[in-house]
């Protein structure tokens, strides 16, 4: 008895047991979670201080910032600004047309691409190939722009005349004067080539995740390849691909470098895409920095707030679609 | 003892030779046709050619098929040929981007580049005065910068991601994937909007190292997410199991455990930066002298290296000497690119 006694006085109380967190865990958890917030508050921050530069220029402007195509410093005999007129609409025009481009040319060569890589290729020729398009997917823009501007240029200026000859009568394929060079054409082009492995690695993703039991059941009903792919591979990865598409768009749109470097940037509105002059909104503010007094600077970070808001708004519409169609098979 | 024969594995379904055969003269005669189109046609070329013989390859491919079987192997075929085409397509840029530069990029090169900058010469002299030297210890400055700017908020928001998975996890992997689509320039029009123009009023290389990070965390993040996604979480719960608190199941066996998976975050961000050209134009100056503090004054950069002699330029030598600087660009990414794969494939995943 008193053994007992004596032994129940030695042992201690027992640990308090509780779901609560330690201080440390406390700690550990505020500062990840504060860090996780890291990329919200710099979204934030982009946008907000984008804004509190461009706001004078844009409540000058208004709407006709965005739909207005005049960008114009008159200067007075001191130098001295005296009249000032910003619109975007000419460079947004290009934009789209450059990134439309890109994604007609880039996403069909992307997606067979991806389809070669998932269903034909095989072994180590297929691990070969994933590694060089994701080395692609890493070059600078400076190197695309700059191969584009010497190696490309050639061989995509007598494509276009080829177009131009045989699809001339189309006023998009129309040009005023015979300049093929540094057309917004070839900029699509580069910028197809760019986003080529940025689609064809979502889009093989996407193959990937295809259930196998479907395309074995398809391959066991007699299907070929192709009836295989149409019956169940397409209606499957649709939506992640054009998701993709969506990516390689966003990122079209705010191609600087390669831009700038490739296209003949003059500020006009242009609809003829083989006719060299044009441009984008990246590559206006490139290309006006260099000189630009306060009150340009201003409209200069309007137009990089617009931009922003551009390519937010397609990754974002890309980001959900991807995760709508691509997290099936996982 | 009877010896029973062990029949040869036989293949019914596989291409017999005679059919290969037949398949390879269809391909000559393809050849040939592109042959005479090019002669009879408005085409020329090697484009030309290849698109010909692209054209009547799948053209006398798909009559076989449908001569040989029917028309659903005939389409199939069509689909094989084009899916082929495509990867062509696609290879070709990437063949051709790397031939160019190491073509073009070697004349430049010179042992002179490693130890000079460019104070003493300019882009259209011979390409042996002057050199990188300023340009390199720029970019691994500004590179070095953005690092350690970028990896402790890229890991955390990897760990929140993995580890914490908060009520939040799904809107902060949302921004993280809209922030990987920020425009390069947006990120240094932002920099010059926050920083630069209320505050500095200075174009130096911590500008640059800043800007560059607004593009690197996204980078680092999502890799980070994927190698700790790896991470089995039969570790955790062994973490758990021994009594360990959450950071110390974190710091002691997460982390170390997804140590190779971090480098490999680390060096695809630092691949995904080196050579960004946008931002580093507008706010970190670009200068032609060596400069080690990122604090004060401009500083080069190998983007800016390249971008300053091609667009100044114009003789031969400053061709040269900017497709030496790609050159240069070129065989860091690709080394970079080979350390990540190389890391990330040793561990079996």
């Amino acid at each position: 008895m008193t053994l007992l006694e004596n032994r129940s006085a030695e042992i201690p109380a027992p640990r308090e047991i509780t779901t609560k967190p330690r201080r440390s865990d406390q700690i550990f958890r505020a500062v990840v979670t504060i860090g996780g917030m890291t990329s919200l508050v710099i979204l934030g921050l982009i946008a907000l201080f984008l804004s509190l530069k461009g706001i004078s220029v844009l409540r000058v402007e208004k709407f006709t910032f965005i739909t207005e195509s005049k960008w114009e410093v008159l200067q007075d005999a001191e130098g001295k600004v005296a009249e000032s007129t910003f619109g975007l609409g000419a460079m947004l025009i290009g934009t789209f047309l450059s990134a439309f481009i890109a994604v007609i040319v880039g996403v069909p060569i992307a997606v067979l691409s991806a389809l070669y890589l998932t269903f034909y290729a095989r072994g180590p020729v297929k691990k070969l190939l994933i590694s060089l398009i994701d080395l692609m997917a890493a070059f600078p823009s400076l190197l695309f722009g700059f191969w584009g501007f010497i190696v490309l240029m050639g061989s995509a200026e007598y494509w276009a005349k080829l177009l131009n000859k045989y699809l001339g009568f189309i006023p998009i394929f129309d040009v005023p004067a015979p300049i093929f060079e540094r057309s917004p054409f070839i900029a699509g082009l580069v910028l197809a080539i760019m986003i080529i492995p940025i689609v064809t690695a979502i889009s093989r993703e996407i193959f990937d995740q295809t259930p196998l039991d479907r395309v074995q059941a398809a391959y066991a009903l007699g299907a070929s390849k192709l009836a295989m792919i149409r019956a169940v591979v397409i209606p499957y990865g649709r939506g992640g691909v054009v998701g993709g598409a969506m990516l390689g768009l966003g990122r079209a749109m705010g191609e600087t470098v390669a831009v700038y470097t490739v296209l003949n940037v003059v500020y006009q509105v242009n609809w003829q895409v083989l006719f060299g002059a044009g441009g984008n909104v990246a590559s206006l503010i490139l290309l006006k920095f260099g000189e630009a007094g306060p009150e340009e600077v201003n409209a200069l970070m309007a137009a990089g707030l617009v931009l922003f808001l551009l390519t937010l708004t397609v990754n974002a519409i890309s980001d959900v679609l991807i995760n709508k169609f691509g997290k099936k098979g996982r | 003892m009877t010896q029973s024969t062990i029949p040869k594995p036989q293949m019914p379904w596989g291409t017999s030779k005679a059919q290969r055969m037949a398949t390879a003269s269809l391909l000559v005669l393809a050849g040939l046709l592109a042959g005479a189109a090019i002669e009879l046609t408005g085409l020329s070329g090697k484009l030309g050619f290849a698109a010909a013989y692209f054209f009547f390859a799948s053209l006398v491919i798909f009559a076989q098929q449908l001569q040989l079987r029917d028309l659903a192997a005939a389409k199939d075929s069509l689909l094989s040929s084009f899916a082929l085409l495509a990867m062509t397509i696609t290879l070709i840029p990437i063949v051709s981007i790397v031939s160019t530069v190491v073509l073009k990029g070697y004349k430049g090169i010179h042992f002179g580049m490693f130890t000079n900058d460019m104070t003493q010469a300019s882009v259209n002299d011979p390409v042996q005065a002057g050199g990188l030297l300023h340009a390199l210890v720029g970019t691994i400055i500004m590179v070095g910068g953005a690092l350690i700017v970028s990896f402790p908020i890229g890991l955390l928001t990897a760990l929140y991601l993995t580890e914490i998975r908060g009520s939040l996890a799904r809107p902060i992997k949302f921004l993280v994937q809209a922030m990987s689509g920020v425009p390069s320039i947006v990120a240094g029009l932002f920099i010059l909007s926050i920083l630069v123009i209320p505050v500095t009023q200075e174009l130096n290389g911590l500008m640059g190292s800043l800007a560059l990070s607004i593009l690197m965390i996204p980078t680092i993040a999502r890799t980070a997410e994927e190698m700790l996604l790896l991470i089995p979480n039969e570790l955790r719960e062994a973490g758990v199991a021994l009594g360990a608190t959450q950071w110390r199941t974190v710091s002691g066996v997460v982390v170390p455990a997804a140590k190779s998976g971090l480098v490999t975050a680390v060096i695809l961000g630092i691949a995904r930066i080196i050579g960004e050209t946008a931002p580093i134009l507008l706010v970190s100056g670009g200068a032609d002298a060596l400069n080690f503090n990122p604090m004060s004054g401009p500083m080069g950069s190998l983007p800016f290296y390249i971008w300053k002699a091609f667009l100044t330029g114009g003789t031969e030598e400053a061709y040269a000497r900017a497709w030496g600087g790609m050159l240069i660009l070129l065989i860091l990414i690709m080394v970079l690119f080979g350390l990540a794969r190389y890391l990330s494939g040793r561990r079996a995943v």
